[in-house]
């Protein structure tokens, strides 16, 4: 009756032994066995090959390159000899994507509790799949939209943070302006936010009942009984979500590339036109790059690979981290 | 295992207190709560509410027959008229070449995992790169074949260079969509047909997937409806043309998303019309999948499955 459980890894072990005893000299069992193996290394090797190409295309580059390619601002790649450096790119990139982490968190934490505890039951799954169809709307048409009817309202927005808030370093500046780095993290934000809800919500599903009951059953208001029961237990998988959300961010590409305006040099004001990120800068220098060109753009998309492999790998481990104590 | 039993035993006593304190504050601060979260939820519908209103009353306007039946062909962004057949036709082509290369070895993937790697080291492994791979910005994918397909190998711009980039990005969805369905199956199933002798490859083609299958159509679409609308990678590896090319595996192919960045490109009223209308299109094209697959889900979900 034991192995009637259902849990899957008790039972593997138990297909082990019945696949061994019967696939004794059964030429199927073999190939289909090495074809399902053979597709996984197929997977493992195409990770191995993207870092292994980016890499050596990129040396030859980055080795002509006259500049310091990790402080340089510049971004000159097609010149003779050619000068870049990522400063800037790094700099819109982490700036930009952290604003939209930091908007979208809380917001998409507050959805997952809405669908989770405040939504009648029988709309949950109905609403659940309202804010997945965010997700299913393709980055170009975020970017269409950020370009001709968002920024338009952003203009606004940010003249008013400019007003109210300029005396902070990071919101100063003489001109605010509508094709900013803060307009790209608003429509960053919006693109990440069913990501961060729906594995928050999933959080929420594995918090044991018997918590929120036992908080209800001694008399905590609803408010009381998220805080004491489903936060806590949801912490380390909400701030998994919300560095998956970072990820996302950063390797965005198209929306931002449509939003921001491009202008060399590091602006700390992000209310004002002008920044780029790694992804940006790809798709709107592609075009016209020389093949030194070319490298230096895979150098740079190189280093976002890395980031977000580490952001990424930094997020599962957080996430996963949760899993033990269930 | 120790961190679980110590929160929940200190809570409770740091509750005792809190909960004898003022009923009316307490009250309060749960409405409060109440209007934020309700608010939080309003915040996510607004932009999605704009989204779709801004491409579906921009767009419809340039809806029309011409759209669908005609290319780019030698129109500047001034002119009126034109349309995205080629486009149109691309994304398609580009869409079944991606599938057909992407569902085989995620599919095949995921039986690994669930089927044959009882948990091992190289079973762990796949599965922890398979969700490294999901993060994997579509830019990258795309420097990626660029590097390997163009640079390297020495091939021209293509829709089957951007096939490759796109196989990247649809696998590690397919393979985590199969790998749930797989593990529903009721392992009663898998040893009943063992107990009758049936070989384990002939067990899992013939009893396991398509027990899945329905699962598996369903994870099929929503990724190719995720695939559909990227657009990074192909700037990288197809480039655009505005002429009709229907051979994938020869020279530049329009594709929608790239149809769309490059008419939102031209600051010209009628270049900006046709980017909306571009816009319109792919977005219904992904809808109708979506919506496609939760039906398949809906309608052929196995009777008292969970």
């Amino acid at each position: 009756m034991t192995t009637q459980t259902g849990v899957e890894s008790s039972v593997g072990a138990e297909h082990r032994a019945a696949g061994r005893r019967m696939s004794t000299g059964r030429a199927g069992d073999r190939v289909f066995a090495g074809a399902a193996r053979g597709s996984g290394i197929i997977v493992l090797a195409i990770m191995a090959a993207i870092a292994v190409f980016l890499i050596w295309k990129a040396i030859g580059p980055l080795r002509e390159n006259q500049a310091n390619f990790l402080t340089s601002e510049t971004w000159n790649p097609n010149a003779t000899p050619p000068r870049f450096g990522i400063a800037q790119l790094a700099f819109g990139t982490v700036m930009s994507s952290l604003l939209a982490m930091l908007m979208a968190t809380p917001v998409a934490i507050g959805i997952a509790l809405f669908i989770s505890y405040y939504s009648p039951r029988r709309l949950a799954a109905g609403l659940g799949y309202l804010v997945d169809l965010l997700a299913a709307v393709p980055s170009i048409v975020y970017g269409l939209w950020g370009l001709i009817f968002l920024s338009r309202h952003m203009e606004g927005i940010s003249s008013f943070l400019n007003g109210a808030l300029g005396w902070i370093p990071l919101f100063g500046g003489d001109s605010p302006g509508k094709n900013s780095i803060f307009t790209a993290s608003v429509v960053l934000a919006i693109m990440i936010l069913p990501i961060i809800s729906s594995i928050s919500r999933e959080v929420f599903l594995q918090v044991p009942q018997a918590h929120i009951e036992a908080s209800l059953a001694l008399g905590a208001t609803r408010w009381e009984m998220i805080r004491m029961s489903v936060l806590p237990y949801g912490r380390s998988g909400m701030i998994g979500a919300s560095m998956l959300g970072l990820g996302r961010a950063m390797g965005e590409t198209i929306a931002v590339a449509m939003v921001l305006t491009f202008v060399p040099g590091i602006n700390p004001h992000i209310l004002e036109d002008g920044g780029a990120t790694f992804a940006a800068n790809i798709a709107n220098s592609f075009a016209e790059a020389t093949r030194t060109g070319q490298g230096a753009l895979i150098a740079s998309g190189l280093v976002l690979f890395v980031i977000t492999l580490i952001v990424n790998m930094a997020a599962r481990a957080v996430v996963a981290r949760r899993r033990e104590f269930v | 295992m120790s961190a679980a039993p110590a929160t929940g035993l200190s809570k409770p006593t740091r509750t005792g207190s809190e909960l004898t304190s003022v009923s009316l504050r307490r009250k309060i601060k749960d409405r409060l709560v109440q209007v934020l979260v309700y608010m939080a939820f309003a915040l996510a519908v607004i932009p999605l509410v704009s989204v779709l209103w801004t491409v579906v009353a921009n767009g419809l306007a340039r809806l029309d027959g011409t759209f669908f039946r005609f290319s780019m062909n030698g129109l500047s962004g001034r002119d009126p008229g034109g349309g995205a057949y080629h486009a149109i036709v691309g994304t398609l082509e580009q869409v079944a070449i991606t599938s057909l290369i992407a569902v085989p070895i995620a599919v095949l993937t995921a039986i690994y995992l669930v089927e044959y790697g009882n948990g091992g080291r190289l079973a762990r492994v796949i599965s922890f790169f398979v969700d490294v791979m999901t993060g994997i910005p579509s830019i990258v994918a795309g420097l990626f074949i660029l590097a390997l397909w163009l640079l390297t190998f020495g091939f021209e711009f293509s829709g089957f260079a951007g096939s490759l980039a796109l196989t990247i990005l649809m696998i590690p969805t397919v393979v985590r969509a199969t790998e749930e369905m797989l593990k529903l199956v009721p392992a009663d199933l898998r040893e009943a047909s063992y107990a009758l002798g049936v070989p384990r490859w002939r067990t899992v083609c013939f009893v396991v997937l398509p027990t899945a299958m329905t699962g598996i159509v369903t994870g099929i679409m929503l990724a190719v409806a995720r695939v559909m609308g990227e657009t990074a990678p192909l700037l990288l590896t197809i480039f655009f043309t505005k002429a009709i090319n229907t051979n994938p595996f020869d020279g530049p192919q329009g594709s929608l998303p790239t149809f769309i960045w490059e008419q939102a490109a031209d600051p010209n009223q009628n270049s900006i019309d046709r980017a909306w209308t571009g816009a319109l299109v792919l977005i219904l094209i992904i809808m109708l999948l979506n919506l496609g697959a939760r039906m398949i889900a809906r309608l052929y979900r196995p009777a008292g499955g969970r």
